[in-house]
């Protein structure tokens, strides 16, 4: 798919940048820079190789996150640009008794097409917050957006390739690639009931137009309710087996402490020490203010913001402007299915002057809380505490 | 997918890669930073930039001291093949703990 000249200087050219546009943008801290990838608005960039972009606060206060605004998050520096006519998906492995080759036009074609609206959220999302500090890259709030995603359902794709009883997992790659030859490429698997899901997708449509470029066109994996690092991008090869993978982006890297976090288990990859993140954590983001902000003695000011979980749905969101000594609950909004976040809106109360520290938390259908302690992890997942913004009202 | 970087790989050594992969970077203006000045910066920039942008460096010197920056290069020798010799290691090591390394 990609010749070497592709590789030295295509690939290259994949990386040039129509522009670049340094400074502060709203919602971002001063030290952030933002850069714009070919086809993106400015990003937060946290690294440009491979690319490592994140949607600043303000571009997160709509519904459905904009494509130029989506967040792009790459482990591999080789990224050629996919020609959609010419992509085939493979489906193959040890437990497909008929292995597949489609075109996006067979795929779009051959199998009913469903949407569904769910939040993607990079596994590290808030590394960059946590206390002490994590190596990695360094995400603020950003590593995450709501789209609605079109496609087939992977379950579909996989009984038409006749998946055997026996199978344990399904393995999926992109055509994104290392560039040494000892670096692992990034295939991820799931296990066969989540690929089994109604909801898992191969989708090829991202808010109603073409997959952008720097999210995985022509096709890519959706995972509703489990973390980014699932939804693989330029979706190449599926491969059903009856083993489990033993590849190094599922044994040694996103992976957790056993126990540290309730979600749903991936028993085939778990061992008494490790384990992989699968589901997002409840959630919520205020993205109408940051701390700093001041308000007018006065004036109405609604607080806004988003709260999701892994696809229970949001039953409440309660507001502290007191240190969290009391709670209210804040209005929610449209609900755009139960793997979309959920935006809410609370009417501060500005009578009084001096500081104003309001706090969010959300709780989910399942009955999780977000906490108000980080659970220590050696990469960073998870941070789902209660977040506060410190506003002065004058 | 692994097949054209096997076909790349065959055509070329991963030092003729790296010297491509900067020289393409310096071309093209996109690296965006350069590393404190002090010995070891050319050597930590010329393999660090074979695979990433250097902006990992700086970003991740809050979280890391000695051990932090040993445990890093020890993985991009080791699970990612990065052609590092154990003495280019210890040169790398001492230069990202002395200009980077910022975890009381």
């Amino acid at each position: 798919m990609v010749t070497r000249r592709e590789l030295l200087l295509g690939t290259a050219g994949g990386w040039l940048l129509e522009r670049v546009w340094a400074g502060e943008g709203a919602g971002s801290a001063a030290a952030d820079t933002l850069t714009a990838l070919a086809g993106k608005k400015p990003l937060i960039r946290r690294a440009l190789r491979p690319p490592n972009f994140e949607t600043p606060l303000a571009d997160l206060a709509a519904p459905f996150t904009r494509n130029d605004a989506f967040f792009v998050r790459y482990h591999l520096a080789v990224i050629p640009h996919v020609d959609a006519a010419a992509w085939r998906l493979q489906v193959a492995g040890a437990s497909a008794q008929h292995p597949l080759s489609l075109s996006l036009e067979e795929l779009r074609s051959g199998f009913e097409q469903v949407s569904v609206v769910a939040v993607n959220q990079c596994a590290g999302n808030r590394r960059g917050l946590f206390t002490p500090r994590v190596p990695g890259v360094q995400w603020g709030n950003g590593a995450m957006g709501n789209a609605r995603w079109r496609g087939v359902r992977l379950r579909d794709v996989l009984n038409r390739a006749g998946m055997a009883p026996e199978a344990l997992e399904v393995v999926f790659d992109g055509a994104d690639s290392p560039v040494l030859p000892g670096t692992p490429d990034y295939l991820k698997s799931l296990p066969v009931e989540r690929a089994l899901d109604e909801n898992t997708l191969i989708a090829f449509e991202m808010n109603d137009q073409p997959l952008p470029h720097w999210n995985g066109a022509p096709a890519r994996l959706i995972v509703p309710g489990w973390v980014g690092s699932y939804w693989v991008k330029h979706l190449t090869a599926i491969r059903i087996e009856p083993q489990a993978f033993d590849g190094f982006w599922m044994k040694a890297a996103y992976r957790v402490p056993t126990g540290a976090f309730p979600g749903r288990r991936f028993a085939s990859q778990e061992n008494a020490e490790t384990t992989p993140v699968t589901e997002l954590m409840v959630n919520s983001l205020i993205t109408s203010h940051v701390s700093g902000a001041r308000l007018r003695r006065g004036e109405r000011v609604e607080l806004g913001g988003k709260a999701w979980d892994s696809g229970a749905g949001i039953e409440a969101v309660e507001v502290s402007a007191d240190g969290g000594q009391s709670w209210r609950d804040a209005t929610l909004q449209r609900d755009l299915g139960r793997f979309a976040w959920r935006e809410f809106r609370f009417d501060l109360d500005t009578s009084r002057p001096g500081p104003l520290n309001v706090a969010v938390r959300a709780r989910s259908r399942s009955g999780a809380k977000q906490p108000d302690k980080l659970t220590p992890n050696p990469s960073g997942y998870h941070d789902n505490i209660v977040q506060t913004v410190s506003l002065e009202v004058a | 997918m692994r097949g054209a970087r096997r076909r790349a790989a065959a055509l070329l050594t991963a030092p003729a890669l790296a010297g491509a992969s900067a020289l393409l970077w310096a071309a093209a203006g996109a690296e965006a930073i350069q590393l404190k000045d002090a010995p070891g910066r050319d050597l930590t920039t010329g393999r660090c930039i074979i695979c990433h942008s250097l902006e990992y460096i700086p970003s991740n010197a809050p979280a890391m001291n000695r051990a932090g920056w040993q445990k890093s290069i020890q993985k991009m020798k080791d699970r990612f093949g990065a052609p590092i010799t154990d003495e280019e290691a210890k040169q790398i090591l001492d230069y990202l703990d002395g200009s980077y390394s910022g975890k009381s």
